[in-house]
């Protein structure tokens, strides 16, 4: 009983974790980048929702789709004048660093806004537990929700990337940006394009973490933001599916590590897994492994 | 005699010059009195963080390889060192000699950490490389939180719960108490030996670089294939560099431990976050340009301090201070800018030399910056 509530309880973290990875890894995918404000927009996107949902009282139809905009626009604003001027840069590590600097410039925006107290979310899924084996094993609404929309993103996402003629102008790009350009497709564009679907992508997990795991602070985007990088790495970054299996092992393996040896190294024994499986597999579980070629 | 020094060693002899005037003019000025309590309590800390981008500046600018979790090291090494402290604390060991030897035993243990972690880390390319880098300083920050250590007459007892756990004698004494770490270390670090350790960092880093080693680990960096295909041992100089890095990061640690009274493994202070710093400063001052390293880890440390009169907003002018000194340096727009309009060009023109590259705390082309930019 205890292995299988774990296990549940692992397998709805995996989904928002693999929510997030999936916006990290179309941008990596897509721009080579690391981007580490992804965490931090996620945070955005929790406290656009909780301003409309706790305070100006709007429907959950309604707060979520706006904070998706809200999220969009700030990652297209983010793209434009962080890393659009960046992409030529003679060292990838320069906007690796912006990234840090809107990371920080998110937090402490938050932090000046909203205040470093902890808010708590008021969840937006109201559907009843579902309770199994005499209720002796609890799957809340929230559980259940994390798990469809995760597949569900996963599955359009896939869908969006291998049969649209959008999703063909970002495969191209991520292959060859210079040739794709030379095609006729509009790289910065599509690029953008990439960081708004990551960013909207962001709010909806902003909303569901938060839902599941109340309590919503200017730092709430960091960790989980980290937790998604490597999920993304796990998985093999830049594959849409890699990140959805990431996220969900990852979620897992934290869990059960959390509650079968210890609390306190929960983080470590993700960490040490990932080590692992990049020594065995040193391009992640779905990753191409690219040849070098002299 | 100055123009028949090579540039290179020109170039190594001014970051020298300047580290010994920066650490005479401050000295004097401390004991004039002229130096605020803040800047006076942070002299150690700068020492500390300009190792730490020195050390950093190895791995990424040297080897080419982005590293995420140097504050692992560093954790490493001011927990061993402050440990052996602690240990010899209560024996005739003169304070000097003892506290010398918890920075040599910092630097040994971070080196050790070093060599073991690169053997595997060190086979991964890249972004994947740097996660794992991440990892294992997450990894260490972790253990250090759960380690309990104590000491009583019977020796040493260690465990991984808690306290109680230790199953000490009635005379024992709790030294590294998990999440709260090590408390009451003697304050022996003083702002000469920070100096001093610096000064010693870059001179072997700087020698490192110009030396046949050296010019073996660069070309590992800008073409692992070819440097393999003349025969230079990949693994063998990619190890070494990591390994010095970890030892000067182990150092960095020593003089950490040695200045706080309680040293803990937060996130705050050992975390990925404190690595990601690391990596500001090394980004910021010019991949590969040790003096350029130093120069950011001191401003970027000293700069929210500085920043206090605007109370709650400093951190916020911090990031974007951050933002637009990154762009200005590196976005290529930037760049064409200065060079047509830079001091630098009006300076050229006015005697008539030409402009180099551009200015020299960045670096060149796509990390192959040449070497008298070191």
């Amino acid at each position: 009983m205890r292995f299988l509530t774990s296990f549940i309880n692992g397998i709805s973290l995996g989904s928002v974790y693999a929510i997030i990875a999936l916006g990290y890894t179309m941008v990596y995918g897509i721009a080579k980048m690391l981007n580490f404000a992804h965490g931090d927009v996620i945070m955005v996107g929790a406290y656009a929702a909780f301003v409309m949902l706790n305070q100006i009282g709007l429907p959950v139809y309604v707060a979520i789709p706006v904070s998706m905009v809200v999220c969009t626009v700030l990652g297209l604003i983010i793209e434009r004048f962080a890393y659009r001027p960046l992409r030529k840069a003679a060292s990838p590590l320069a906007v690796l660093i912006t990234a840090i600097g809107v990371s920080y410039l998110l937090q402490n925006l938050a932090l000046l806004i909203f205040g470093a107290n902890t808010r708590s979310f008021s969840s937006v899924v109201h559907l009843k537990s579902l309770r199994l084996f005499d209720g002796r094993i609890i799957i809340t609404g929230e559980m259940i929700v994390n798990a469809v929309v995760c597949i569900v993103i996963m599955t359009g996402l896939t869908l969006f990337v291998n049969k649209t003629k959008q999703g063909q102008a970002m495969r191209a790009v991520s292959e060859d940006k210079g040739a794709a350009q030379l095609m006729g497709i509009n790289a910065n564009g599509t690029i953008a394009l990439t960081f708004a679907i990551g960013a909207a992508l962001a709010a909806v997990a902003g909303v569901l973490m938060c839902s599941s795991y109340p309590a919503l602070t200017p730092y709430t985007g960091a960790m989980p933001g980290i937790k998604a990088f490597v999920a993304a790495v796990f998985g093999g970054i830049g594959s849409i599916p890699g990140a959805f299996i990431g996220g969900i092992l990852l979620g897992v393996i934290e869990v059960l590590g959390k509650s079968y040896i210890s609390s306190q190294l929960g983080d470590a024994i993700v960490f040490s897994v990932l080590i692992i499986v990049l020594l065995v597999k040193p391009t992640g579980i779905l990753g191409k492994n690219i040849q070098e070629k002299v | 005699m100055w123009k028949k020094l090579s540039k290179g060693t020109r170039k190594n002899t001014v970051t020298y010059l300047l580290v010994i005037v920066t650490y005479l003019v401050m000295s004097i000025l401390q004991s004039g009195g002229h130096l605020s309590n803040l800047i006076s309590g942070m002299l150690v800390l700068l020492c500390v963080y300009a190792i730490m981008a020195v050390s950093l500046n190895l791995t990424v600018g040297v080897l080419g390889e982005l590293s995420l979790g140097h504050a692992g090291f560093m954790c490493v090494g001011a927990f061993s060192s402050a440990l052996f402290t602690q240990l010899t604390v209560s024996t005739e060991m003169n304070a000097n000699v003892r506290f010398f030897f918890a920075i040599v035993i910092g630097i040994v243990t971070a080196a050790v950490f070093g060599f073991m972690i690169g053997i595997p880390v060190l086979r991964l390319k890249g972004d994947y490389l740097a996660i794992v880098t991440l990892a294992f300083g997450e990894i260490i920050k972790n253990l250090c939180n759960v380690l309990f250590l104590g000491k009583d007459s019977s020796g040493i007892h260690v465990s991984m719960k808690d306290t109680m756990s230790l199953g000490m004698g009635a005379d024992g004494v709790v030294i590294i108490n998990g999440p709260q770490g090590i408390t009451r270390t003697p304050k022996q670090a003083t702002f000469l030996i920070g100096m001093l350790i610096l000064l010693i960092s870059l001179i072997i880093v700087l020698n490192l670089i110009n030396s046949r080693t050296g010019r073996a680990i660069m070309s590992i960096r800008d073409n692992r294939i070819a440097a393999e295909s003349v025969g230079i041992n990949v693994t063998k100089y990619k190890l070494l560099a990591f390994t010095v890095s970890a030892a000067i990061a182990g150092a960095a640690g020593a003089l950490y431990a040695h200045n706080t009274s309680s040293l803990m493994a937060t996130s705050a202070k050992f975390g990925y976050n404190m690595s990601i710093m690391f990596l500001v400063f090394v980004v910021l001052g010019g991949i590969g340009n040790m003096r350029g390293g130093v120069i950011a880890a001191v401003l970027l440390t000293v700069l929210p301090e500085v920043l206090r009169f605007a109370e709650d907003k400093r951190m916020l002018i911090y990031a974007i201070v951050l933002i637009l000194a990154m762009l200005w340096n590196w976005a290529p727009a930037a760049r064409t800018f200065r060079e047509k309009y830079g001091i630098r060009r009006i300076l050229a023109a006015r005697t008539g030399r030409k402009v180099i590259g551009s200015e020299g705390i960045n670096a060149s082309e796509s990390g192959k910056q040449k070497e008298e930019e070191m």
